[in-house]
């Protein structure tokens, strides 16, 4: 096995197994490193195993898909044609510029790059993988914009409430409200109302009801039809009062959440005088959609289309030998992830063993990928946050969790300091330098700022000791030097 | 598009250097106008680190430059110390062999000589000083007059300060000149600036304006990066630095030098710096540095091992093929006058910078003959890099 050429995928959700799978099936060696310790993403995200649960399924749908990868991704294993790495954490993956290009393919030369990786839940010792081929499936993550009291324990994520259900199969709370904008706010409500959580309202700040005018990709995806209808009726079932053109105003409570205020919306996406109502729960689950990851390609030197990687048919990055798919290239859920995470891998898998790709073998595949997209381009269009957020950001509100840096302080930096962008904002407030590294904040002080939210240069994927950096990727330099 | 602006001066760049000039020339009662193509601190100032250091430069020029910023930057501590961060820190010398200590204090005996507070500090004292740095270390140099200020902040803060009027986000297309060849101005891509006066503190892209008004300045990047720890409680005291950074700043070398600077800061995390590379403006993430500045930065606090570095940025010093800045008039161009290319102690020599320039302005004389900095002191056509 070791003579076959070597292909890196990071991240184990619907995109990285559907290419390890792939890639493994079709004459290439596939080292799948992720950094939780069962595999699945956040979409497929398994409960503990010492839950011991009956019927996992029940918090799933497409649950036959999952078990097809992860059987598939067990017989590779098995037949070592793949290695698994669970509870890796990569932190940076280096193009090793020494490495001549040996052949012509956009495969790249041998050995091309190292994945620099930190094990374990500590994330302390570094694990280096050196491969000919990398393909990022590294996800997406929760975009959530601030507003007076988000910070009061009982607040969380709706994707953060969803993987607490996925994963433990309780909630803590007994009242919740769910709230911001986007598609994900619906299996959030149902599945919390399932778990036994009184689901006070379901506050929606778009009007998804203009989607069904956008037949044309509506009509393409009768799945994603029914599935809406599905959600719709379990609302019903539960009785969720669904708010939609409302907003969350504020979050109340002292030490703990108490009651949320809620409020109308007009047309130009401000609060309507005199609407405000008040629900009492201790509970909120906030979202307001999602944002690829692009760490390690932004450091490979991928390019960027907005705030996703850019690819090509195949699912190349301009980079030879990197590859991407599922949400780093776009938001657009598991099945647009497991389309192009097969994709992905046949492309890979082909180039690597020097054989031109034929895209026929892939055609079911795309057809999907072309519908899908689609549908989540016209989904984006009537999913949105509030267009005047930030006047709810009020000057004491904390905007940058890690610092704890105001509305009030960037508005200052805006105005008084001649910030003009994000980058200056962070360097005069220190919002976005803390643990998170602006992941959480970003698109908050974008908005305060006035300026489009533009993907940050994070050349570390994540915070690495550097005793570890001291030593990274060195035993390769030298051999080369 | 048209519209018109007057005023005294014109000064091309938001950074540090850019905002000393604004705050001086205004205080000088000057009316100043600061243009930049980008928001404030946008370009090598929000890359810096902040030092505003005696105890890397030998005694010259430049040194005498540092000692009247020192003394200028104590001074505007008291107005606005606590906005830009201003500490007092002392920097700390390291030499790492007996031979190495030998050396170090003979360079402080001269800097000694030139009005620097150097004093020598034995193998124990170290440890009261910093009580973290690795063991067995022969000695080092205690620099008091070593500061530190925020960068970014500082040039904020000094132009919230100046009253300059701060016109961002434009970008100067050309310098107008008047039929006699004298400054008439800036043409912007908002419209005219009109005033006898331009200041280019444009920092690595000073050539670019220098050209913009017909004469050459051979500014070039010096590429630099920056590792940033997770926030720590004070573990590191001062500015360290091992002794070799002192000839790694002084090399004419176009390769790869890095030599261990570590300080801590009043947020917390702890800067590591420096690299020195000429590879003009390439911004790519690379490895081998960052890799080179972990181990010299772990070899001196051997506790960092452990230490998270959250964040690495870098940045492009602007530098003149003497080391030394442009800072004054240009004969060449009545009226154009230089405030750039002060490489990696811009944030430092800012003051003086300002400073000395706007006593020119007003015909008075300066605090330190400016003949050193003189802008037109390179040949017109200056050899290539290396040659």
């Amino acid at each position: 096995m070791t003579d076959r050429p070597h292909l890196a995928v990071i991240g184990a959700g619907p995109a990285g197994l559907a290419a390890t799978v792939t890639a493994a099936a079709h004459g290439v060696r596939v080292t799948l490193l992720d950094s939780a310790v069962q595999a699945g993403g956040q979409f497929y995200r398994q409960p503990a195993a010492e839950l011991h649960a009956g019927r996992p399924q029940a918090l799933h749908h497409q649950w036959r898909t999952w078990e097809r990868l992860r059987d598939a991704l067990a017989r590779h294993v098995a037949a070592g044609r793949a290695t698994y790495l669970t509870d890796h954490h990569v932190w940076f993956v280096e193009r090793r510029l020494n490495q001549q290009p040996g052949t012509a393919d956009r495969g790249g030369p041998r050995g091309a790059f190292t994945v620099h990786a930190l094990l374990g839940p500590e994330q302390e010792a570094p694990v280096e993988v050196t491969a000919d081929a990398v393909l990022l499936a590294t996800g997406g993550y929760e975009k959530v914009l601030p507003f007076p009291g988000w910070t009061l324990p009982g607040v969380l994520t709706a994707g953060g409430a969803q993987a607490m259900l996925k994963g433990t199969l309780a909630v803590s709370g007994r009242t919740a409200v769910v709230a911001g904008t986007g598609p994900l706010l619906l299996p959030v409500a149902t599945g919390l109302a399932a778990a036994g959580v009184e689901v006070a309202a379901l506050v929606e700040s778009a009007d998804p009801r203009a989607f069904l005018r956008r037949t044309r990709a509506l009509a393409a995806q009768p799945g994603k039809v029914a599935e809406g209808a599905q959600y719709a009726a379990q609302l019903l079932r539960h009785r969720v009062k669904l708010l939609t053109r409302h907003t969350v105003v504020e979050a109340h409570g002292d030490e703990r959440l108490e009651a949320v205020t809620v409020a109308a919306l007009d047309t130009d996406g401000r609060v309507r005088p005199g609407t405000e109502r008040r629900i009492a729960c201790d509970t909120l689950a906030v979202g307001h959609g999602m944002l690829p990851h692009t760490d390690l390609a932004e450091t490979l030197g991928c390019r960027l289309d907005g705030l996703h990687v850019q690819v090509d048919d195949e699912q190349r990055t301009d980079v030879p030998g990197i590859w991407a798919a599922g949400e780093t290239t776009g938001i657009g859920g598991a099945a647009l992830s497991l389309a192009e995470g097969h994709i992905a891998g046949r492309s890979a898998a082909a180039r690597l063993t020097g054989a031109e790709p034929d895209p026929r073998t892939w055609a079911t595949a795309a057809k999907s990928r072309t519908g899908l997209r689609e549908f989540f381009a016209a989904l984006d269009t009537v999913y949105a946050p509030p267009a005047r957020w930030t006047d709810l950001v009020t000057d004491d509100t904390v905007v940058c969790r890690c610092e704890e840096v105001t509305g009030g302080a960037i508005r200052e930096a805006v105005a008084r300091l001649g910030a003009g962008d994000v980058r200056t904002v962070k360097l005069l407030t220190r919002a976005a330098m803390g643990w998170c590294q602006g992941r959480m904040c970003g698109p908050a002080v974008a908005g305060l700022a006035g300026c489009e939210l533009t993907p940050s240069r994070r050349p570390f994927a994540r915070p690495v000791p550097l005793g570890v950096l001291a030593h990274a990727g060195e035993a390769e330099d030298d051999e080369h030097q | 598009m048209s519209k018109r602006l007057t005023c005294d001066v014109v000064v091309v760049g938001a950074g540090v250097v850019g905002a000393a000039c604004a705050f001086y020339a205004a205080r000088a009662g000057l009316d100043v106008v600061v243009v930049d193509r980008g928001p404030v601190s946008g370009g090598t100032t929000g890359a810096g680190e902040g030092n505003l250091l005696v105890s890397d430069k030998e005694p010259g020029p430049e040194l005498d430059l540092a000692l009247l910023s020192g003394r200028l930057w104590a001074q505007l501590a008291e107005e606005i110390g606590e906005f830009v961060e201003y500490e007092a820190k002392g920097g700390l010398v390291v030499a790492s062999t007996p031979g190495g200590l030998t050396a170090l204090g003979r360079f402080a005996e001269d800097q000694r000589a030139a009005g620097v507070v150097a004093e020598p500090v034995d193998g124990d004292s170290l440890y009261d000083l910093e009580p973290h740095l690795a063991p067995g270390l022969p000695g080092g140099v205690y620099y008091p007059q070593d500061c530190q200020v925020m960068p970014a902040l500082a040039a904020a803060h000094l132009l919230r300060v100046s009253g300059a009027r701060l016109l961002t986000g434009r970008t100067v297309t050309d310098v107008l000149l008047k039929r006699d060849g004298t400054v008439d101005g800036v043409r912007t891509s908002l419209g005219d600036i009109l005033a006898p006066t331009v200041i280019n503190a444009a920092g690595t892209w000073g050539g670019e304006l220098a050209a913009l008004a017909g004469v050459a300045l051979p500014v070039l990047p010096r590429r630099g990066f920056v590792l940033v720890t997770e926030p720590l409680p004070r573990l590191v005291r001062h500015k360290v630095y091992a002794a070799d950074y002192v000839a790694d700043v002084a090399s004419d070398s176009a390769a790869l030098q890095t030599s261990p600077v570590v300080e801590g800061t009043a947020a917390g995390p702890v800067l590591i710096g420096a690299s020195r590379e000429r590879v003009g403006f390439d911004r790519t993430f690379s490895l081998p540095v960052v890799r080179a500045l972990a181990a010299g930065a772990t070899k001196l606090f051997p506790f960092l091992s452990d230490v998270r570095a959250m964040r690495s940025y870098l940045g492009f010093r602007p530098y003149l093929p003497d080391h030394l800045p442009a800072i004054g008039p240009d004969p060449r161009v009545p009226g154009l006058v230089h405030a750039c290319g002060h490489e990696g102690a811009g944030i430092g020599l800012a003051t003086g910078t300002g400073h000395l320039i706007a006593q020119l302005l007003g015909g008075k004389t300066p605090d330190l003959d400016p003949a050193p900095f003189r802008p037109d002191r390179f040949p017109d056509f200056p050899d290539e890099e290396g040659a």
